[in-house]
């Protein structure tokens, strides 16, 4: 290496001069690198230390303590999670709320039931889809308001997409919040928080996909003197349906997970009962719903996933990602 | 415009028809596509709709609190509370408040005369022990729960009984035991015999035995039969509502607030558009100074308090306002920041050297990507919620269990798009350094890592900004941070105007950072980022 940063013999002063200055450059981008290391070096620092002082325990003295929940998670024999899966009873129910597995059972037809954390999923996959449909149809207006291609108005292309980043940036939280005010608990406050959150995220990715679209369609539209929904309608709609589709599923996986955390805040469905078994010490039931969660979670991503592939090919999967 | 449509014929049309017909009638299923769509949506709605009982939740839904809660976000109250005794008037302010301790807002009139009052006398051999429950009477009308629950110890017995304004005077005699021992005496003082209340457009006239209230070219009349009935002498209309006869009746004025008139006293709610106290609260010297006067005082007024320059106390108490907490908002907010970006940060750190373990062409060991790609998709599949609950309990409430809970999961989602990445990348790079016999480290820091950094620090500058909105919401379920001091705003139902300013907070934070992360993705890989 020290022959290549050495200065080669033989060159004309020029060279001589080009190469120092080479050099003065190379010396201040490491300086830089450096500098900005360092920064970052001190960020990190300050920040852990920080995070450190303002939690309730400290990170060394609980580290040894990490792994007591799984101790704790132990069930009483391994037969306990499925028992507490599928509602069947246990023999040591007491009567407490820790064994009484059979209790939330959702009877349907005749002794056919459903177990009460089966049917807690579905009411959080029902809000996710919900939200997912209402967020899709609102984004899917919205979007080509802000386009740059469909809609020349500046004003109303800047009204739309500040309106969709404040929909996006609002904090679910308080919307579930405030809604849970107005209908107490319930699923409904967290769909609207969950949809509101996906308009202002769909409509984003949907516009942008708008604006990427070939336009000689909607020429051709615009010559044979065509309104600006039949545009719309026949000229970007068709093209851009698919991605739409794809981004759709995409945030269906999202939402899933969304639903699940705002139902923990009190939106019901799993997200409550998960957390309140493990802040009850509920070790089978904990294990049971984090089994129904994890494998859920697989099944929704896989299938969607599938799904996307068919839509659009491998092309969905190139940046694919988010996160609630 | 109209020219083409007209040349067009209906021979014409059916030419065209007959001649590209798969154009005109595509296959009957394309057809029909989107109405299937839209059918198969409107059931699953009314499915959905029956599933979470909609119909009777939003029959039930509390829109009147959700009004009144909104209009909170922008405004606050004044709550005091006009008590009806017998010939005169007394008007208190709870102790927190908006207008501070014992305000004389302009808004309230009072008029005084001199009239009759029955006050106890403490009786002598009684005194010693009686004296907390005697010496109630002393307090001004401001403190009357305070009073009841805590007698102040200062006072003295006996000198107290001839409180001047003679508050909560019938709250402490039918609370204490020893009614029947108590003495009463007659004594004729100055006191306030009616007072008017501005509110808006609406006055509200309040005598002991008679509350008029006049607004929107109505006047209704109360006729008050004290502790026993409240009795409306005017037709209700549809903004006076009373649930029973005789009982309260609820005035609502529109923004300006709402009046309760009860049978022993009337509740004002006067509402006024604004944060209050934003900067200062009661307790503060600078309470209910004018801006100026507070620049004035930072910059040259002598000491408030020998301690600390003006500036210094202004800032303390700006930053330790009891109503607005700033201080604890914005340690908050930071706890907030720094749980996405330490969280965000060490996943990528750890995701890098996964994701070359993980991709196919970079580590050609079927056994090793599979295994890493299966700990990738495990990682991300257990929710960010469940590591959030569960680094709660390892690490205690905080920032902690939010870095840890963002850390974990986003491993998993790094670690998978960085594989992607790499699996995408152009082999004759690597080729090229290869072959000039570089070591297997050298190949990949010549030969792959310009591909695909980039496309790294772009997918965590992304994962930055949506994480800070992620770490609001675990912070709920108590990963520390702004979202558990939300959601105890909201919880409390008191402060949304508080709920409010933390949202203006954190809109700021998302939109800073959402500007900052986007403007170095674009200058890291150009306009294809998203």
């Amino acid at each position: 290496m020290s022959d290549i940063t050495s200065p080669p013999p033989g060159l004309s002063p020029k060279g001589q001069a080009v190469e120092a200055h080479w050099r003065q450059l190379a010396g201040q981008r490491r300086l830089y690198t450096l500098l900005s290391l360092g920064l970052l070096f001190v960020a990190v620092w300050g920040s852990l230390w920080f995070a450190n002082e303002t939690n309730a325990g400290k990170f060394f003295d609980r580290l040894p303590y990490l792994l007591d929940f799984f101790i704790d998670m132990a069930p009483r024999d391994p037969i306990e999670p499925l028992r507490a899966l599928f509602d069947l009873p246990s023999p040591y129910d007491d009567g407490s709320l820790q064994y009484n597995y059979d209790v939330g059972r959702v009877y349907l037809f005749g002794d056919f039931y459903l177990p009460e954390y089966f049917y807690k999923m579905i009411e959080t996959l029902n809000v996710a889809l919900v939200s997912t449909i209402v967020g899709f149809s609102l984004g899917f207006v919205f979007c080509f308001l802000a386009a740059s291609n469909m809609t020349t108005r500046r004003w109303l292309r800047f009204f739309v997409r500040r309106f969709l980043e404040f929909l996006r940036a609002f904090p679910e939280i308080v919307i579930a919040g405030f809604f849970l005010v107005v209908f107490s608990l319930g699923a409904i406050p967290a769909i609207l928080a969950v949809a509101i959150h996906t308009i202002g995220a769909l409509g984003k990715m949907f516009f942008e996909v708008v604006e990427n679209a070939d336009m000689k369609p909607d020429e051709g539209l615009r010559a044979v003197g065509a309104n600006w929904i039949e545009r719309v309608w026949f000229g970007i709609v068709p093209q851009v349906m698919p991605n739409f589709v794809s981004y759709g599923l995409l945030r269906f996986e999202i939402n899933v997970r969304a639903s699940t955390i705002i139902g923990a805040v009190g939106g019901g469905g799993i997200g409550e009962a998960l957390r309140l078994s493990i802040s009850r010490g509920h070790e089978a039931k904990t294990i049971a719903i984090i089994f129904l969660l994890f494998t859920t979670i697989i099944a929704v991503d896989q299938f969607s996933a599938w799904l996307r592939r068919k839509l659009v090919g491998d092309q969905a999967f190139v940046t694919a990602g988010g996160a609630a | 415009m109209t020219a083409p449509t007209q040349s067009l014929s209906p021979a014409d049309v059916a030419l065209y028809q007959n001649r590209y017909p798969d154009v005109f009638k595509g296959s009957r299923l394309k057809r029909l596509a989107p109405l299937i769509g839209v059918v198969t949506v409107a059931i699953y709605f009314v499915y959905v709709w029956f599933f979470f009982s909609m119909g009777q939740v939003i029959e039930r839904a509390n829109w009147d609190i959700a009004g009144n809660y909104l209009a909170d976000w922008i405004s606050y109250e004044s709550r005091p509370d006009i008590q009806l005794e017998d010939g005169y008037v007394v008007v208190e302010f709870p102790r927190f408040d908006a207008l501070g301790n014992n305000p004389d807002p302009d808004w309230i009139v009072t008029e005084t005369g001199m009239v009759e009052k029955q006050v106890p006398v403490a009786v002598e051999e009684k005194a010693g022990e009686t004296g907390g429950q005697t010496s109630n009477f002393g307090f001004l009308g401001a403190l009357p729960s305070q009073a009841e629950d805590q007698p102040a110890e200062d006072e003295k017995p006996g000198s107290s009984a001839f409180g001047f304004m003679g508050a909560g005077g019938s709250v402490g005699i039918t609370d204490t035991p020893e009614v029947t021992e108590q003495v009463f005496e007659t004594v004729r003082e100055q006191a306030e015999i009616s007072a008017e209340v501005v509110m808006g457009s609406a006055r509200i006239l309040i005598e002991p035995s008679l509350v008029t209230i006049i607004d929107r070219g109505q006047t209704l009349e109360f006729a008050i039969d004290r502790d026993e009935s409240v009795t409306p002498l005017t037709d209700l209309p549809s903004w006076a509502e009373q649930k029973q006869e005789g009982g309260k009746v609820v005035v609502g004025l529109g923004f300006a607030g709402r009046v309760e008139v009860e049978d022993d006293e009337v509740k004002i709610r006067h509402r006024f558009l604004g944060w209050e106290n934003f900067l200062f609260d009661a307790n503060s010297p600078f309470f209910g100074k004018s801006m100026g006067e507070v620049i004035g005082l930072v910059f040259s007024g002598d000491r408030i308090d020998p301690e600390m320059s003006n500036a210094a106390l202004a800032w303390s108490n700006i930053v330790s306002n009891a109503e607005w907490q700033h201080g604890d908002v914005w340690v908050k907010l930071l706890q907030t920041i720094i749980m996405a970006f330490i969280g965000t940060l060490f996943a990528s750190i750890l995701a890098f050297p996964l994701s070359f373990l993980a991709a196919r062409n970079i580590t050609p060991n079927r056994a090793g990507n599979w295994l890493m790609k299966r700990f990738f998709d495990f990682t991300r599949s257990v929710d960010m919620l469940i590591w959030a609950l569960f680094f709660t309990r390892a690490f205690g409430p905080g920032p902690l269990a939010g870095i840890s809970a963002i850390f974990v999961t986003d491993t998993g989602t790094f670690g998978k798009l960085y594989s992607e990445a790499l699996e995408n990348i152009d082999d004759k790079q690597r080729e090229g350094v290869k072959s000039v016999g570089a070591s297997p480290l050298l190949v990949q820091r010549f030969g792959v890592l310009p591909q695909v950094l980039p496309v790294f620090v772009s997918q965590s500058l992304y994962f930055w900004e949506s994480n800070t909105r992620s770490a609001t919401i675990i912070g709920a379920v108590g990963a520390g941070g702004i979202g558990l001091k939300l959601w105890e705003a909201m919880r409390t139902n008191q402060d949304w105007e508080n709920v409010a300013y933390m949202v203006v907070l954190i809109l700021i934070v998302v939109f800073v950072f959402d500007n900052v992360s986007n403007f170095l993705r674009h200058k890291l890989i150009g306009k294809q980022a998203r």
